[in-house]
C-alpha cells in the first residue's frame, strides 16, 4: 500500500473527514484484511447513506470473489445451517443436501441486519460458526460438517439502551463503529483500495508474531479497561497484525497496537484506564492484582531486542502509546448514567429466550391434519409414508410416492406463555431499605423456580423525583443478583410515577406475549406529584389517575400495603387499580413470594 | 480436519481440566457441566480433551461400536451372535466425542428411519443418530441452557437408562447409549433445568485468569496457536502424550484403588453437613475420589482426595437458597473447614 498517508489513525490527515468516519474507514480496512480472524464489525447505525457508503467500502476492499450474504432476522435453521433440500430431494428421489447461508458465506462476509433483535438461540448458532469456522448440521436426516470461515457485519439499529445485539455475538466481534454520529458530507472516501488490501492480505501471514512487550501491553490495557474475557486482547492483537500488514510492515509496532486498541478495546471498556501511578492497584482488583511485579520481572529479564526499534519498546512505552490513542471521551462516556456497554450487553441474555417464545420454538413434529396454518414437516411425513410404499404400490421404483393423510406430520412449536411479575417497590423514606430487600428476596425466590414456572421478573423502584427500572424483565437469577446488589433508597414517594412506570413495562411485556402481573409494595402515602413537585394533594390526585390508567389498560395487579396500620389510602388506590388489596405490615420475602406464586397458579 | 488446541497448553483452569480427566477415567461418574463467562475457553478444553483421548477397541462394523468384551448392552442381532460365537472381529477406533449442535433435530439425535433406503429400496433400515455415535464416548453440548426442551427430555431419559429406545415410523429399535455427558454454558443466558443439572456428576465454574501474567500467557499461546496450529500442536504433543498415559494408567488402576471406610464416612458427613439430597452426592464423591487417587497413581483414596473434589462433586447438588447470598462453593468450603479443621 502507499506509505502511511495518515500518520496515526487517531488524527486523520484529510481535515474534513470526521474522526468517527476515519475510525470506521480504518476498521473497514482492517476487517477486510482479516475478516475471519477479526470476526466482524458492529455498526451502530440506522439504515442510511453513511451506512451504505461504509458497506460499499467494505465490499470494495474484500477480495473480488468473496461472497457477501445477508442473514435476515428470524431465519430458520434449515436456511441458516443447512439441511435437506426438499424440492430437489423429491425430484431426485434421494436426499439432496442444501447448504445454509453460513456455509455459503464461507470465505466471505455475512451481514446481519437488526442485530439488536437477534434472539439468543440464533446468536448462539452464529457464535458457534465464528468460533469453529464450520457449521455442524444434524438435521432432518442430514449429518454434515461444512466449512464456514467468515466475518460478520452486524447492524445495530437499537434505539433504547437495552436494545443491543446479543452479548454472545458482541463479544466475539473485533470492532464497533458508530455511524450515527457521522454526517454524510464528512464520510469521505477510503484511503485504501483493493490492490492495497490484496497486498496486505498476502503479507498478513508473514507478519512476525507480536513482541512479548506488545502482548503484555495489550493485555494490561485490556485489564485496566475492565475487560474480563481474553477474547478482547486476542482480537486486539489480530487487529494490530492486520494494521501492520496494511501499512506494509512485517513487525507489529507500538503504533499498530495503539490503533488496534483504539478500535478493539476502547468501546468495550467497563472502567476508565487507571493513571500510571495507580498501577499498583488497578481499578479492577480481581483482574490484575499481580500485574506490576510480573511486568517488571519481564522487563529486567529480557535483553533489549535488536531489529526495529519500535518493537523493542518496553511495555510501559507501548502502554503509554496505547493509552494515548484511546478516545478522549472514554471517561466521560463511562460516567454516563446508563450502564457501561459491556455490562449492559452482558446483562441481556435471558430476555432473548422470551423473544423467541413469541414465534415459538420448534419442538419436533407429531401426526396431525393439515389445518389452516399448520406446517407440514415433509421429511417426517415421508418417513412415515416410506414403510408403506410396498403395500401401496408406491416408491421411487414405481415412479411416485404415495402419501396418505395419516402420514402427515405437523411441525409443532412451543408457545411459551411466560408470566412476567413486575415488582414496583416504594423505595422512599425510612422503611425503604427493608421493603427493597424483601422485594429483592421475593424476586430471587421467584427466579429460583423460574425454569419450572417459566416466570420472568422485573423490579421497579420509585423514590424521590421518579421511578427507575432496577431490573428489566429477566429469567436469569445470576443476572438479577448482579443487578440487585446495590439498592438505592430514601426520599419522597412518587406513587404516580411508580404506577406509570409499572404500567408501561406491563404493556411492553404484554406486547411481547407475556402475561404481566404487577405487584406494588408501598405504604400508599404519595407525596410527590407526577411532575416531581412535592405536595400530598397533587400527588394523590396524580396517583389515583395513574391507578385508573392501570385499570383501563386491563393489567392485573396486587397492591401490598406495607404501612404499619392498614389505612384507607392504600385501599383507595388498590380499588382504583382494580387490584387485589393486601395489607402486609411486616413485609417479608417468603410471604410476598407465596402470594405471587399462589396468584399465578390461580391464573394459569 | 481442524487441529485442536492442545489440552496441556491450557493455562490454569485446573479444576476444569481435573474434572474432565476424572470423568474420562471413570465414565460412571456421570459427566461434567462447565459453567463460565464468555471467552474462558470452555469449549476449547472439551475439544482439547477429545484430541487427547486414547483409542478404544470396538466390534468391527457395529454401528454402535460396542465393546468386544462386554456382553451387556443389547446391540443389534448380528453383533450379538458374532460375540457369542467369539467370531466378532475388532478394530481400534478413536474414542467418539460427539457434538450435539444447536438446531439439531430429534431424528438426528435419537436416530430414525433411513429415508433413502426406505424410498428407493423399500427397506426399513434404522439410521443411527448422535446418541448411537456417542456410545462409549462423550456427548458434548455447548450452550446447553439453550437446548430445546424436547431434546433435553430425550437426553434425560437416555442418560438415566443408558439405552436409547426408538419407537417411530414403524421402527422399534433399542441400542446401548452410554456416554459421558459434557455440557457448557453461561449462567447469564438462562438457568439450566434442574433435572438436567442433576444428571451431571461434576460441575465446575470457570473464570477468566485473574493475574496479568496468566492472561498474557493465555493470549500469547492462543495467538501462536492461531498462527500455526500444527507447529504449536507438535510442540505440545509430548505433554499431551503424558496426560494420555496418565489417563490410561488411571483407568487400569481404578479398580484396585481402595476406599477405606473412614473416607466413606467423611463423604457422608460432608453431604449431611451441607444438606445435599439423595445418595448421588456421596456416590459421586466416592467415585471421584477414587478416580483422583488413580490419576495420581496412589493405592487408596483419602480424605485429602475428598477435599479436593468435593466442590466439583457437590456444588450443583445444594438446595438453592436464594436468600443466602453466599454461593454454593462458599457453603461447601465452610462445611469442609468445619469437618476437616475441627
Amino acid at each position: 500500500m502507499n506509505a502511511p498517508a495518515r500518520p496515526s489513525p487517531a488524527r486523520p490527515s484529510p481535515a474534513r473527514m470526521s474522526p468517527a468516519w476515519a475510525d470506521a474507514a480504518l476498521a473497514a480496512a482492517l476487517f477486510a484484511v482479516d475478516p475471519v480472524g477479526l470476526r466482524g464489525v458492529i455498526v451502530r447505525s440506522g439504515a442510511g447513506t453513511v451506512r451504505d457508503r461504509w458497506a460499499e467500502m467494505v465490499r470494495d476492499l474484500l477480495p473480488a470473489d468473496a461472497p457477501v450474504c445477508r442473514i435476515p432476522l428470524g431465519i430458520e435453521d434449515d436456511r441458516l445451517l443447512g439441511g435437506l433440500d426438499l424440492a430437489a430431494s423429491l425430484a431426485a428421489g434421494r436426499p439432496v443436501v442444501q447448504h445454509g447461508v453460513l456455509a455459503q458465506t464461507d470465505g466471505g462476509v455475512a451481514i446481519l441486519a437488526m442485530a439488536e433483535r437477534i434472539d439468543a438461540a440464533a446468536a448462539a448458532r452464529l457464535a458457534a460458526a465464528l468460533d469453529h469456522g464450520e457449521v455442524i448440521v444434524e438435521r432432518d436426516g442430514v449429518a454434515l460438517r461444512l466449512a464456514a470461515r467468515l466475518g460478520m457485519i452486524a447492524y445495530d439499529e437499537g434505539l433504547a439502551p437495552e436494545e443491543q445485539p446479543p452479548a454472545a455475538l458482541v463479544e466475539r466481534l473485533a470492532f464497533r463503529i458508530d455511524l450515527d454520529v457521522v454526517a454524510s458530507r464528512t464520510a469521505l472516501d477510503a484511503a485504501h483500495d483493493r490492490t492495497a488490501l490484496d497486498q496486505a492480505r498476502d503479507r498478513l501471514a508473514s507478519v512476525a508474531p507480536a513482541d512479548p512487550d506488545i502482548v503484555e501491553a495489550v493485555c494490561l490495557v485490556a485489564a485496566r479497561l475492565g475487560l474480563g474475557s481474553v477474547r478482547a486482547p486476542l482480537l486486539a492483537l489480530r487487529a494490530a497484525r492486520a494494521h501492520a500488514a496494511l501499512r506494509g510492515g512485517l513487525t507489529i509496532t507500538a503504533e499498530d497496537a495503539a490503533a488496534a486498541a483504539r478500535l478493539v478495546l476502547a468501546w468495550r471498556a467497563t472502567s476508565a484506564p487507571a493513571e500510571p501511578e495507580a498501577d499498583a492497584a488497578p481499578p479492577e482488583a480481581d483482574n490484575a492484582p499481580d500485574a506490576p511485579p510480573d511486568v517488571q520481572d519481564r522487563d529486567e529479564d529480557q535483553d533489549p531486542r535488536d531489529g526495529e526499534t519500535e518493537s523493542a519498546a518496553p511495555t510501559d512505552t507501548v502502554v503509554e502509546a496505547i493509552q494515548a490513542a484511546l478516545p478522549d471521551d472514554l471517561l466521560s462516556r463511562l460516567s454516563l448514567d446508563d450502564p457501561p456497554r459491556g455490562t449492559a450487553a452482558q446483562a441481556r441474555g435471558s430476555g432473548d429466550v422470551a423473544k423467541s417464545a413469541r414465534r415459538g420454538r420448534p419442538m419436533g413434529s407429531r401426526s396431525g391434519s393439515l389445518r389452516a396454518g399448520a406446517r407440514l414437516n415433509l421429511v417426517e411425513t415421508l418417513r412415515a409414508a416410506a414403510p408403506w410404499q410396498g403395500l401401496r404400490g408406491g416408491g421411487v421404483a414405481a415412479g411416485r410416492i404415495q402419501v396418505r393423510p395419516a402420514d402427515f406430520r405437523i411441525r409443532r412449536f412451543v408457545q411459551r406463555l411466560e408470566a412476567t411479575t413486575i415488582f414496583a417497590v416504594d423505595a422512599s423514606g425510612s422503611t425503604a431499605f427493608q421493603r427493597l430487600a424483601e422485594a429483592k428476596g421475593a424476586v430471587e425466590l421467584l427466579l429460583a423456580k423460574a425454569y419450572v414456572s417459566r416466570a420472568r421478573v422485573a423490579l421497579i423502584a420509585f423514590r424521590g423525583a421518579g421511578a427507575e427500572t432496577l431490573l428489566p424483565p429477566t429469567r436469569s437469577l445470576a443476572r438479577a443478583k448482579s443487578r440487585l446488589a446495590e439498592l438505592p433508597g430514601g426520599g419522597g414517594t412518587p406513587l404516580a410515577a411508580g404506577v406509570e412506570a409499572a404500567v408501561l413495562l406491563g404493556q411492553a411485556e404484554r406486547a411481547k406475549d407475556h402475561t404481566p402481573l404487577l405487584v406494588f409494595l408501598t405504604d400508599g402515602r404519595a407525596n410527590i406529584a407526577r411532575d416531581g413537585a412535592p405536595g400530598r394533594a397533587a400527588a394523590e390526585t396524580d396517583a389515583l389517575a395513574a391507578c385508573r390508567n392501570l385499570r383501563e389498560a386491563g393489567l392485573a395487579a396486587v397492591f401490598v400495603d406495607t404501612s404499619p396500620r392498614a389505612q384507607p389510602d392504600g385501599d383507595r388506590f388498590a380499588h382504583a387499580m382494580g387490584a387485589t388489596y393486601l395489607p402486609l405490615p411486616y413485609v417479608d420475602a417468603s410471604a410476598v413470594f407465596g402470594l405471587v406464586d399462589g396468584l399465578r397458579a390461580a391464573r394459569r | 480436519m481442524r487441529v485442536a488446541y492442545p489440552f496441556s497448553a491450557i493455562v490454569g483452569q485446573d479444576e476444569m481440566k481435573l474434572a474432565l480427566l476424572i470423568a474420562a477415567t471413570d465414565p460412571s461418574i456421570g459427566g461434567v457441566m462447565v459453567f463460565g463467562d464468555r471467552g474462558t475457553g470452555k469449549s476449547t478444553a472439551v475439544r482439547a480433551l477429545a484430541a487427547l483421548l486414547p483409542p478404544m477397541k470396538a466390534v468391527k462394523g457395529c454401528a454402535f461400536h460396542c465393546d468386544p468384551k462386554a456382553d451387556a448392552g443389547r446391540c443389534h442381532d448380528d453383533c450379538q451372535r458374532d460375540k457369542q460365537r467369539g467370531a466378532a472381529r475388532t478394530e481400534w477406533i478413536a474414542t467418539p466425542v460427539v457434538d450435539l449442535p444447536l438446531g439439531a433435530t430429534e431424528d438426528r439425535v435419537v436416530g430414525a428411519l433411513d429415508l433413502e433406503h426406505a424410498l428407493t429400496r423399500g427397506e426399513k433400515r434404522f439410521e443411527p443418530g448422535l446418541l448411537a455415535r456417542a456410545h462409549r464416548g462423550f456427548l458434548y453440548i455447548d450452550e446447553v441452557n439453550l437446548l430445546e426442551d424436547h431434546l433435553v427430555d430425550l437426553l434425560l431419559d437416555v442418560a438415566a437408562s443408558g439405552e436409547n429406545v426408538v419407537e417411530r415410523e414403524g421402527l422399534s429399535v433399542r441400542h446401548p447409549a452410554r456416554f459421558v455427558l459434557i455440557g457448557s454454558g453461561n449462567p447469564e443466558e438462562g438457568e439450566l433445568r434442574p433435572q438436567l443439572l442433576d444428571r451431571f456428576g461434576l460441575s465446575v465454574e470457570v473464570t477468566t485468569p485473574t493475574t496479568l501474567g496468566d492472561r498474557v500467557e493465555v493470549v500469547r499461546r492462543r495467538d501462536t496457536f492461531d498462527r500455526d496450529p500444527k507447529t504449536f500442536g507438535a510442540a505440545w504433543a509430548g505433554a499431551d502424550a503424558e496426560v494420555r498415559d496418565q489417563l490410561l494408567a488411571a483407568r487400569a488402576g481404578l479398580a484396585a484403588v481402595e476406599i477405606p471406610d473412614s473416607v466413606l464416612e467423611t463423604a457422608s458427613k460432608l453431604c449431611m453437613a451441607i444438606g445435599a439430597e439423595g445418595l448421588r452426592g456421596e456416590l459421586t464423591l466416592m467415585r471421584a475420589a477414587r478416580a483422583l487417587a488413580a490419576l495420581n497413581g496412589e493405592p487408596a483414596a483419602s480424605d485429602r482426595h475428598i477435599r479436593d473434589i468435593a466442590p466439583m462433586a457437590l456444588r450443583h447438588r445444594l438446595r438453592r437458597n436464594p436468600l443466602d447470598p453466599s454461593g454454593s462453593t462458599a457453603r461447601i468450603d465452610r462445611a469442609m473447614s468445619d469437618l476437616f479443621d475441627a
